[in-house]
């Protein structure tokens, strides 16, 4: 971790038009909950449903796309990552912080929110607010690494990562059981499920399968971030 | 400290960018001329570690460049794309810098380096707020900071206003008589000139010439040239040249007289005395085939064209 390359990623990220886009999500799931209050809507299975399908379904992985590639892709695109790279600080250093800040952000807005959001609705009865919290919490941490790793290997990473996360995830993910056992939004759920004890709530996949999935995805993305970056390549215009 | 290519080579594809290079770029301030395209920004980003080459080896004092992060304590470089973080000022950029070396006095050596390059005034700006050239010096602060022993720079020059473009000239020069290793790319010819001792030239992917200004001006100069020259008289014109030794052939034509100057200096100093002799006006000379390529090209094939 260096605190130099946090503090430029941090004001390279909230500094951009992005941070709308990260405020924009969570100012809906909130919004949402409190128009739920208003109608009257506030019982277990409203929450839980906003929680799945809005929160951890859709809010979860567009966030991580943001904050993920847009910890390093813009800076790559425009070659302004030079400035850190030819820098005496080792590589795997530079994608471990730039990882660190994406899943800090994804916590404060992914991670509060969802919380909030569901207090707004029922406090934390069932534990629905804290579960759904802590699997965002999981869910982000996961997302920030690969979105940052794909942001590293390929120019089209927000092409690729909302390809993943609407075709892979929500798509193939409804219809094919098989399919959510590799859906990163799946473990979020298995998280959430661990302590939620709400019976209109049950994640598709077990812990013992997600547990590992996160570790591995995580860790595996982060090394590989790293290694990409030490070959980083600069194409000159000649 | 010495960077040394050894029979470099970079391809993207099926498409050469540098071919079979070996050169040692030592102490002082070296100048890598050539055309656009020519393969210089790749040949710069292999000594800067931002490329692998190919085939070959690329080291700084025996060191490995490529994928090897502590080169760059000895290394600063100047990037020759523009873009900065734009939010951070001057400042901060090149404070950063500074920090990112964790040198013991990061201000200290950002307020100097700010100082090397004039920059102290605009220094509270935000960077998007600058000029291209201020960008630059901000830019070479940045590499400056912590004093390295081998500076490299990509077009530096470039979009700099005359004042700006001098001053750094004499930075750079001052550096280099300090016993830096300084290597700059530019396609200029007199910039080249005025600032390196030792110039290294690349065309179309090879190292076509080596050695200080005077042995690149004689091999650019010491050249037959081509002229067009156009005249009242043309033919009688053509007449009277060819019968000096300077002038190889004289092909009269629609558009007027091509001739080949073997001797470029008796040449242009024997035109306008032949011309008045024979009572010709001479309405326009224009070298054929003057511009950088041309040159470069003869350079390469060191034959006759």
């Amino acid at each position: 971790m260096n605190s130099v390359v946090a503090g430029i990623t941090y004001r390279a990220v909230l500094g951009r038009r992005r941070v709308f886009l990260l405020l924009l999500l969570p100012l809906v799931l909130i919004g949402l909950a409190l128009l739920l209050r208003a109608v009257g809507s506030t019982d277990e299975r409203a929450t839980v449903t906003l929680m799945q399908v809005y929160a951890i379904g859709t809010m979860l992985p567009l966030l991580g796309l943001i904050a993920g590639t847009g910890t390093i892709a813009p800076e790559i695109d425009d070659g302004t990552i030079i400035h850190l790279l030819s820098k005496p600080i080792s590589r795997p250093v530079i994608a471990t912080t730039k990882f660190a800040v994406a899943a800090s952000m994804l916590a404060l807005f992914a991670a509060v929110p969802t919380f909030i959001a569901a207090y707004l609705l029922i406090g934390d009865e069932a534990g629905i607010a804290s579960g759904f919290a802590v699997g965002a919490l999981v869910g982000g941490i996961a997302y920030a690494a690969v979105f940052l790793l794909l942001g590293v290997v390929t120019r089209h990473a927000v092409t690729i990562g909302i390809i993943y996360a609407v075709v892979w995830e929500n798509l193939i993910g409804g219809y094919v059981p098989g399919a959510r056992n590799f859906s990163i939004q799946q473990w979020a759920q298995t998280f959430a499920a661990q302590i939620t004890t709400s019976g209109f709530f049950k994640a598709t996949v077990g812990m013992g399968f997600a547990v590992p999935a996160v570790l591995i995805v995580t860790i595996g993305s982060v090394v590989w971030a790293g290694q990409r970056l030490r070959s980083l390549s600069l194409t000159g215009d000649a | 400290m010495n960077i040394e290519l050894g029979q470099v080579s970079r391809w993207y594809g099926n498409v050469v960018a540098v071919n079979d290079v070996t050169m040692t770029v030592g102490p002082g301030v070296t100048g890598l001329l050539g055309p656009n395209g020519a393969g210089k920004s790749t040949l710069l980003h292999m000594m800067a570690g931002f490329l692998a080459p190919s085939t070959g080896t690329a080291t700084l004092d025996g060191k490995k460049i490529w994928r090897n992060h502590q080169i760059y304590r000895s290394i600063g470089l100047v990037p020759e794309r523009e873009a900065v973080y734009g939010f951070l000022t001057g400042w901060q950029f090149v404070l950063s810098s500074a920090r990112l070396h964790r040198l013991p006095s990061p201000e200290d050596a950002a307020a100097k380096a700010l100082a090397m390059v004039e920059m102290e005034d605009a220094k509270e700006r935000r960077i998007e707020t600058y000029s291209k050239g201020m960008r630059q010096r901000v830019k070479v602060a940045a590499a400056l900071v912590h004093d390295p022993q081998v500076l490299l720079l990509d077009e530096p020059f470039n979009g700099m206003d005359p004042r700006q473009r001098l001053h750094l000239m004499d930075l750079v020069k001052e550096l280099g008589a300090a016993g830096r290793t300084i290597l700059f790319s530019s396609h200029i010819l007199e910039e080249v000139e005025r600032v390196a001792q030792q110039i290294e030239v690349l065309v179309a992917g090879r190292h076509a010439a080596s050695g200080d200004f005077r042995e690149i001006r004689r091999r650019m100069t010491d050249r037959p040239h081509l002229f067009h020259v156009r005249s009242s008289d043309d033919r009688r014109l053509a007449a009277a040249l060819i019968a000096d030794p300077s002038s190889g052939a004289v092909s009269v034509g629609e558009a007027g007289l091509e001739v080949q100057a073997v001797d470029f200096r008796r040449f242009t100093w024997l035109l306008p005395r032949v011309a008045r002799d024979a009572g010709v006006s001479v309405w326009q000379v224009s070298p054929a085939d003057e511009d950088l390529e041309s040159v470069f090209s003869y350079l390469i094939s060191g034959s006759t064209r």
